[in-house]
C-alpha cells in the first residue's frame, strides 16, 4: 500500500519536475516557445519574437552574414555601433581633450594592440580587424551577436580577429580537443538585450584572463552571492550589467576615461541624460538615514565603504606584471612556465613574472574624475616609478572624493633613448613575435616599426603604476566598512596614506593633547598632594 | 542636629547637576575615544552616544536656563573679587590647620567667591568653547549651505573642541576633589543628593566672613 502510495507520489512527482524544467527551459530561451518572457537579469519582455522573422532563417555560415540580416531591420545600430567606444577602441577625454582608448593609452598589462591585433580583437565588437589598416566603415563588420546573443554559446576566438569558429578545431594544439562552432542560425534566432555573459565575456577577462586585469570585474559576477556583489546576485537584485551602464544608441555609459567622480544630480529620472553609471543615479544623494553618513559622500566616494575588498569573488587578479624576466627557458631548451600553490602561473616564459591578490584591500587616493593617461606617443620620466593613469584629485579639489583603487605594479619595456614607451610585438606566426622567439630586441624593433614610431634600437625596462578605481563587486550594507577603519590611529588604517583631510580619531595637534594632558595630569595631582596633605595634618592635629 | 540644616539645593537643581554629572562623564569618556585616546565601545558607538549626550544636555540645558531666571538663582554666579584672598587662604594654609570655613553657605549664598568664580571661568570661557564648537561639529553637513565651510575648517573647529575637553576634565577632577573638602569627606555630596546642607556646629555664627556676607544680603 505505502509502496504503492508512493510510487504514483514518485510519478506526479517525476511529472512536475519535467513540466517545472520545460517551463524554466521557455523562461530561459525565448526561443524555445515562441512566447517572449522576461529573461534573467531583471530584463523586460520583447515585443518581438526574433526566430519568426524570415531575415533570420538562416543558415548563417559567419558572422557577418548575420549582421547584414540584424541590418535589414535596425538599420541605424549598425552606424551607432560604430560610433561607439566598442568599436573605435578610441576616446577623447573630456576633461584634458587627449586622444585616449585601448587604441591610444599605454598600459602596464598586454601592451599595445598594434602588431598583435589578431589576438586583442578577438574582444572587438566587430570582424576582422586583423592589422592597423581595418576599414573602421564597414558596417556589415559589426559583430551584434557578442552582445546580443541570449545563449551563452557565442564565443570569439580568442586569436580570431573577433570571428567565431566557423569549422571543429582543435583547441589548444595538439590537445586533442575538438572544439564544435557554434550555431549561429540558432543563436541569431534568439538575440535579446545583452547579459552579464555578454558584458563578461571581454570585461571579466580584460587583461588577457580571468580577474586579470580590474580586480573587481571576473567571472564570479555571472552568479555572484549577495555577499559578493548585492546588485548583481540572483539572491540581491539581479541586476545585468547594461541596468547601470545604460546604452543610448548603442553608446555605453560609464567610461574610465570620463569618470564621474563626484556626481551632483542625484536621481537619473531628474536629469534624464540617460546615464545611470554612478551610484546616485539609483540611490540619490543622500541615501543613508544616519545624516552622518550622508555627510561623508562630499569627501568620500560610495565605493570606498561599500567595496571593503576586491576579487572577492574567489579568483584572484593580477597585481603585478614584470615584463622584464621574461623569455627564460628551461634545461631542457623550452620556454618556462612556473605555477604557484594555488595553480596560478607565476612566471611565464611569455610575459614574466606574476602576483596575485584576492580580498584586496583597495588604496585610497583622491579622484576627481581627472584622469592623465600615458599615451604610447608621449615623452616619460624614466628617473622614478611611472605612473601611466595619474588620477588628479585632492582634498582641496571640491569635485574630489576619495576613492578605492587596484593599483597594478608593472615592469614594461620603454626607450631609454627617446623616452617612451614602446610597442612590443608578442603575437604572430612570424620571427619577430616574442612568444615565438623570446628576443626582445627582435620584437620591439618589429612593433615600433609596424607602429611607425622612432625607436633608437635600446630598450630597458622602466617600473610603472596604474590605477583602475573600484566600484563593481559592492558587498551589502552589513559588510559595508566600519567607521574605526578609517577614524584610527593604527597606521593600518584605510586611509592613514590620506593626509591632507583632517580625520577625527586619527588626527590631533600634539600641542593641545601635550597641554591638555599636563592639565589633567596636574589638576589630578594637585588634588591627589593637597588630599595627602590634609589626612597628614589632621593626623598632626590630633 | 535637625535645627542646623538648611535646605541649600533644590529639586530640580540637583536634578540637573546629576543629570548634567552624568551626560559630562558620558562624553568625556566617549569623547576621549573618538579622540582617539583609547579603544572601549568603538569609534560609531562612542559618536553615537557623544551625540545623543550632547542634545540632551542641550535640553537640560534649556529647562535650567529657564529655571535659573524664573527663581533669580542666576545671581548665584555673578562674580565678586571680594573675600577671594580668604578663600584662597583657606584652601592653602587654613585646612590643613583646620580653620574654620570662612564662608558661610546659606540659601541665599551658596557659592563661595572662589566658586563663584570658577562657576563664571566654566561658564564664560570653557562651557562657550565646547558649546560652539559642538554644535558647528554637530551640524558639519549643513556647513555648505551656511556658507561656514568658507570661514572654518573641521580641523579648527575639532581642534578647539578638543582643547576645551581637556579642560573641562581638568575643572571635572578638580571639582570633584574639591567636594572632600566639607566638614565631613562626603558632605557636600551628600548635601547635592539630599539637598540638605548641615551647618557645622563648632562654626562660630559670628565668623568674620559670615558676618559680611550676612550683611551683605
Amino acid at each position: 500500500m505505502s509502496t504503492q502510495k508512493f510510487g504514483w507520489r514518485h510519478r506526479l512527482g517525476g511529472v512536475l519536475i519535467m513540466a517545472a524544467s520545460a517551463l524554466s527551459i521557455a523562461a530561459t530561451d525565448p526561443a524555445a516557445s515562441g512566447t517572449p518572457v522576461a529573461a534573467a537579469g531583471g530584463k523586460a519582455a520583447s515585443t518581438a519574437d526574433h526566430s519568426k522573422f524570415k531575415e533570420l532563417q538562416g543558415p548563417f555560415k559567419s558572422g557577418p552574414e548575420v549582421t547584414k540580416a540584424c541590418l535589414a531591420c535596425h538599420n541605424e545600430a549598425g552606424h551607432q555601433v560604430m560610433k561607439s567606444v566598442h568599436w573605435t577602441w578610441e576616446a577623447i577625454s573630456p576633461t584634458t581633450g587627449k586622444k585616449l582608448g585601448k587604441l591610444h593609452a599605454a598600459n602596464n598589462f598586454c601592451g599595445s594592440i598594434l602588431s598583435n591585433e589578431p589576438r586583442c580583437t578577438s574582444c572587438h565588437a566587430g570582424y576582422g580587424w586583423t592589422d592597423k589598416n581595418y576599414d573602421f566603415t564597414n558596417q556589415s563588420n559589426v559583430d551584434c551577436l557578442a552582445c546580443h546573443d541570449t545563449t551563452s554559446t557565442y564565443k570569439k576566438v580568442a586569436t580570431d580577429a573577433g570571428h567565431p569558429l566557423y569549422a571543429p578545431r582543435e583547441m589548444p594544439k595538439g590537445s586533442g580537443k575538438v572544439v564544435q562552432p557554434p550555431d549561429l542560425t540558432r543563436i541569431a534566432q534568439a538575440v535579446g538585450k545583452p547579459g552579464r555573459h555578454n558584458c563578461g565575456a571581454c570585461h571579466f577577462n580584460g587583461g588577457g584572463g580571468d580577474a586579470v586585469k580590474h580586480g573587481d570585474l571576473d567571472t564570479s559576477l555571472i552568479k555572484p552571492s549577495r555577499e559578493l556583489d548585492v546588485h548583481m546576485s540572483p539572491d540581491g537584485e539581479n541586476m545585468s550589467c547594461a541596468d547601470c551602464h545604460t546604452f543610448n544608441a548603442h553608446q555605453p555609459t560609464g567610461s574610465r576615461y570620463a569618470a564621474i567622480a563626484r556626481d551632483t544630480k542625484g536621481v537619473d529620472m531628474k536629469h534624464v541624460d540617460h546615464n545611470r553609471a554612478t551610484c546616485e543615479s539609483c540611490h540619490d544623494l543622500k541615501p543613508h538615514k544616519n545624516e552622518r553618513l550622508n555627510n561623508h559622500a562630499s569627501r568620500v566616494a560610495c565605493q570606498t565603504c561599500h567595496i571593503p575588498e576586491f576579487a572577492r569573488g574567489g579568483i584572484a587578479t593580477k597585481i603585478l606584471w614584470d615584463w622584464s624576466t621574461a623569455g627564460r627557458r628551461g634545461l631542457d631548451g623550452k620556454p618556462l612556465f612556473i605555477k604557484d600553490d594555488h595553480g596560478h602561473l607565476s612566471y611565464s616564459a611569455e610575459k614574466g613574472d606574476f602576483k596575485y591578490g584576492e580580498n584586496v584591500r583597495p588604496t585610497y587616493k583622491w579622484y576627481n574624475g581627472v584622469v592623465h593617461q600615458i599615451a604610447l606617443t608621449d615623452k616619460i620620466d624614466d628617473s622614478r616609478i611611472l605612473e601611466l593613469n595619474r588620477v588628479e584629485g585632492s582634498a582641496s579639489d571640491p569635485d574630489a572624493r576619495i576613492w578605492p583603487f587596484k593599483v597594478m605594479v608593472g615592469k614594461q619595456p620603454y626607450d631609454p633613448v627617446n623616452k617612451t614607451l614602446v610597442v612590443n610585438h608578442v603575437y604572430g606566426k612570424d620571427d619577430t613575435a616574442f612568444w615565438e622567439n623570446f628576443d626582445y630586441a627582435k620584437s620591439i624593433k618589429a612593433g615600433m616599426d609596424y607602429a611607425e614610431l622612432p625607436y633608437s634600437g635600446k630598450f630597458d625596462f622602466i617600473e610603472t603604476r596604474m590605477n583602475w578605481f573600484i566600484t563593481h563587486m559592492v558587498a551589502p550594507k552589513e559588510k559595508a566598512l566600519r567607521c574605526n577603519e578609517c577614524h584610527t590611529r593604527s597606521e593600518d588604517g584605510r586611509l592613514a596614506e590620506i593626509t591632507d583631510i583632517y580625520l577625527p580619531g586619527r588626527d590631533r595637534s600634539g600641542w593641545i593633547d601635550l597641554l591638555g594632558g599636563i592639565a589633567i595630569v596636574g589638576a589630578i595631582g594637585a588634588g591627589s598632594i593637597h588630599g595627602i596633605a590634609r589626612i597628614l595634618s589632621r593626623r598632626k592635629g590630633h | 542636629m535637625s535645627a542646623n540644616r538648611i535646605y541649600i539645593y533644590k529639586r530640580y537643581e540637583r536634578f540637573w547637576h546629576w543629570s548634567q554629572a552624568v551626560l559630562i562623564i558620558v562624553m568625556m569618556i566617549t569623547g576621549f575615544e573618538i579622540h582617539g585616546s583609547y579603544t572601549l565601545i568603538g569609534f560609531k558607538d562612542a559618536v553615537d552616544v557623544h551625540t545623543i549626550s550632547a542634545w540632551t544636555l542641550m535640553v537640560v540645558w534649556a529647562f535650567t536656563t529657564f529655571w535659573q531666571f524664573t527663581t533669580g538663582e542666576w545671581r548665584q554666579y555673578i562674580p565678586s573679587t571680594r573675600n577671594v584672598s580668604a578663600m584662597i587662604r583657606y584652601y592653602t594654609v587654613g585646612i590643613f590647620k583646620d580653620t574654620p570655613h570662612p564662608f558661610r553657605k546659606t540659601t541665599v549664598q551658596k557659592h563661595n567667591p572662589l566658586q563663584r568664580l570658577a562657576y563664571l571661568a566654566l561658564l564664560a570661557f570653557i562651557s562657550p568653547l565646547i558649546w560652539g564648537s559642538g554644535l558647528l561639529y554637530l551640524f558639519y553637513g549643513n556647513w555648505a549651505q551656511l556658507g561656514v565651510d568658507k570661514v572654518l575648517s573641521l580641523e579648527m573647529v575639532a581642534l578647539v573642541h578638543t582643547a576645551g575637553a581637556f579642560m573641562i576634565t581638568a575643572f571635572f577632577f578638580i571639582h570633584v576633589y574639591l567636594t572632600t573638602t566639607g566638614h565631613t569627606i562626603f558632605a557636600h555630596i551628600k548635601a547635592m543628593i539630599t539637598g540638605w546642607e548641615e551647618i557645622e556646629e563648632h562654626l562660630p555664627p559670628t565668623s568674620k566672613v559670615a558676618q559680611r556676607s550676612a550683611g551683605k544680603t
